[in-house]
């Protein structure tokens, strides 16, 4: 089965649950960024800004003293950390960018949690010399000032966001309401593989240079393909550039990491696949975190990045098939997975990404045998030391 | 037939125009509402909306997003509406849609919603993030039931989609004036005459005209080109302004008849 089908369904997840204003656009920009997308020029133009201004393509590190301590595991890292701005971001607003360009669109928007979409929206805004607005949580603006000070000096406009639980899903909601006032000439660039049919698919498309640079990488190096991949899950972005080119090789296992915050019994957590039921936010249905009257609630994760009541649909998708599976890791586990890695390998990791680093020694207990295992790193762990200095004291 | 229907065949065959008032539902509560339903039916709204609140409004500027975070911190379910509904299907006739967001609907369940909201005495339902497309089962639900389900037309909807839309739609189609949000106020009745005008002779059902209208003469103006005219933000703030005063239902009314008595 071909996903996602013409109305961007994946199963029963996805679709476009958008106001009418929004619709003529997104059909438009499905059939624009398709055309993009089967032109050889436009992906041209695309590798090229990814190698020679993002930094492609990343290595896939062998992590020998974290795979000696592991014992059961040999593990390599997808250092998605390296790229210019630090995370796997810049791989999609540089692609989506070029697709505004094509467009005509002056005006970008972007929502923010952790700042790194927005940092990553405002360096190709600035790179091209569009006008940015990004939307960000209060709260968030709050935890992660040294990305607003990065964003404005990019040259972007940041707007906090001071509605329901000043978080992500607000600054989405924001968003959206400015798209749907300035729809003629604004590009909203969203940061993850949710939102309305395209989004979810264009996003996968264009980080799935994750998945398909490690899979050669891989092969090259261990003549065979790799029994685990392993990445973190908010909206899940990275994950799918690492799970999608991988989908179909049925031996490989695929395991998503969710934030389960406080502990999942606290309801304090962002693991909406593990934890949520069906719903629709943001312009799609997939698995969401709601109360039995079907409002959303507001989730939690030391990681800003992750701290998202939904998911993107194909994730929820996923899972429903069995393609793929999902687990929980909470806040004190990822610091400690954050503490490892910097003194085992000299790699700092975001907290984002700690999630899944966190799920090694975990699996490393459950394998027989000798297996090896790609760990999506999707960003270097610089912003969290606001963050880690608070909760370490 | 339902109660939107008889409505709309009532009004034409008095060569009249439908004012359509919309009010959140328990906002400052549900008492409130209960008691403001029946006095707005009698200062000459057509039909009453009912604002079912969604946590996450994306559809909705500021008066509407506080509104319904006013009401859900008061404890209103969707559930909670319905009752009410019930209640005041005893006091009154006048035809009741319920609007709200996909989520609470589909999390309710789709027929399990449609078949309760028929039960309470709702007439209709409005949905503005849910597209025909993906409508199939509430469709379905609302059609067996004899439930209006109202599509929107935007100034962006292009003539392939709007042909669609129409022929889906039940009740009324609702136009939105603005690119924008609830409550915008930028709307230029001239620029969107046409492409009403061009939607009512599609459409088999009443199109009526909401987003950013507020005066008198923006009900008139909108009266002369649509079938109906929906006033909510406006609607909204007033019940803000006097929602710790006894007589807030009295207050609310006055300013409604302003708007309907010029139909």
């Amino acid at each position: 089965m071909k996903t996602p089908d013409r109305n961007g369904h994946f199963g029963e997840f996805g679709g476009r649950y958008v106001p009418e204003t929004l619709m003529a656009l997104l059909l438009d920009l499905e059939q624009r960024f398709a055309a993009c997308w089967r032109d050889p020029a436009f992906r041209k133009e695309f590798h090229f800004y990814l190698a020679e201004y993002a930094g492609r393509p990343t290595r896939l590190y062998y992590a020998e003293r974290l795979s000696k301590e592991l014992g059961t595991l040999k593990v390599y890292l997808k250092r998605e950390d390296l790229l210019h701005t630090g995370a796997h971001k810049v791989n999609n607003t540089l692609g989506q960018i070029l697709v505004a360009r094509r467009m005509g669109k002056k005006r970008i928007i972007a929502e923010t949690g952790a700042g790194q979409h927005g940092v990553a929206t405002a360096t190709v805004c600035a790179l091209f010399g569009l006008q940015c607005v990004v939307y960000m949580g209060a709260e968030d603006v709050k935890r992660q000032a040294l990305n607003v000070v990065r964003m404005k000096l990019l040259g972007a406009e940041v707007v906090p966001v001071t509605t329901g639980s000043c978080t992500l899903k607000d600054a989405m909601n924001e968003a959206i309401r400015d798209w749907v006032t300035n729809v003629k000439d604004t590009y909203y660039l969203i940061g993850t593989v949710a939102g309305p049919h395209p989004y979810p698919y264009m996003v996968r498309e264009l980080q799935s240079v994750i998945g398909i640079e490690a899979r050669k990488q891989f092969l090259l190096k261990e003549s065979k393909l790799p029994d685990y991949l392993l990445a973190c899950v908010g909206g899940g972005s990275n994950a799918m550039g690492l799970f999608y080119p991988f989908h179909k090789d049925k031996k490989v296992h695929i395991i998503g990491v969710e934030a389960a915050g406080h502990g999942l019994h606290t309801g304090a957590h962002s693991a909406a696949i593990t934890a949520g039921t069906p719903g629709v936010l943001h312009g799609c249905k997939s698995a969401l975190l709601q109360d039995k009257n079907g409002q959303v609630i507001s989730a939690h994760s030391v990681a800003a990045g992750l701290d998202y009541p939904g998911v993107g649909p194909e994730h929820a998708f996923f899972n429903a098939s069995g393609i793929a599976s999902y687990v929980g890791i909470t806040d004190i586990e990822a610091i400690e997975a954050l503490k490892m890695l910097s003194v085992t390998e000299g790699i700092i990791p975001a907290l984002e990404s700690a999630h899944a680093i966190a799920y090694l020694p975990k699996l490393a207990k459950k394998v027989k045998g000798r297996k090896t295992v790609i760990v999506c790193l999707s960003g270097r762990g610089d912003k969290d030391m606001g963050t880690i200095q608070e909760v370490l004291g | 037939m339902n109660r939107i229907d008889r409505k709309f065949s009532d009004l034409k065959a008095r060569n009249k125009k439908a004012f359509i008032a919309f009010i959140t539902a328990g906002d400052p509560s549900l008492a409130a509402t209960e008691a403001l339903v029946p006095v707005l039916g009698q200062a000459g709204a057509d039909i009453i909306e009912l604002g079912v609140p969604f946590s996450d409004p994306m559809a909705d500027g500021r008066t509407i997003q506080e509104a319904s975070f006013r009401a859900l911190q008061g404890g209103t379910t969707p559930a909670g509406i319905l009752a009410m509904v019930r209640r005041l299907r005893k006091v009154t006739e006048v035809p009741i849609a319920l609007m709200t967001y996909y989520n609470p609907v589909f999390h309710f369940g789709e027929e399990q919603f449609v078949a309760q909201a028929k039960a309470a005495g709702v007439d209709g339902l409005i949905i503005p993030d849910l597209p025909v497309t993906e409508a199939a089962v509430l469709r379905k639900a609302a059609a067996k039931h004899d439930l209006a389900l109202v599509f929107f037309l935007a100034p962006t909807t292009t003539s392939a989609r709007m042909a669609g839309i129409v022929r889906a739609a039940s009740g009324f189609v609702y136009f939105v004036s603005v690119a924008g949000v609830t409550g915008a106020s930028v709307l230029v009745a001239k620029d969107i005459a046409r492409k009403v005008q061009m939607a009512r002779a599609m459409s088999g059902v009443p199109v009526c005209v909401g987003f950013g209208i507020s005066t008198p003469q923006q009900v008139k103006e909108i009266a002369g080109f649509a079938d109906g005219v929906i006033v909510g933000s406006a609607i909204v703030k007033e019940v803000a302004k006097y929602s710790g005063a006894q007589d807030m239902p009295a207050r609310v009314a006055v300013f409604v008849k302003s708007l309907s008595s010029v139909l």
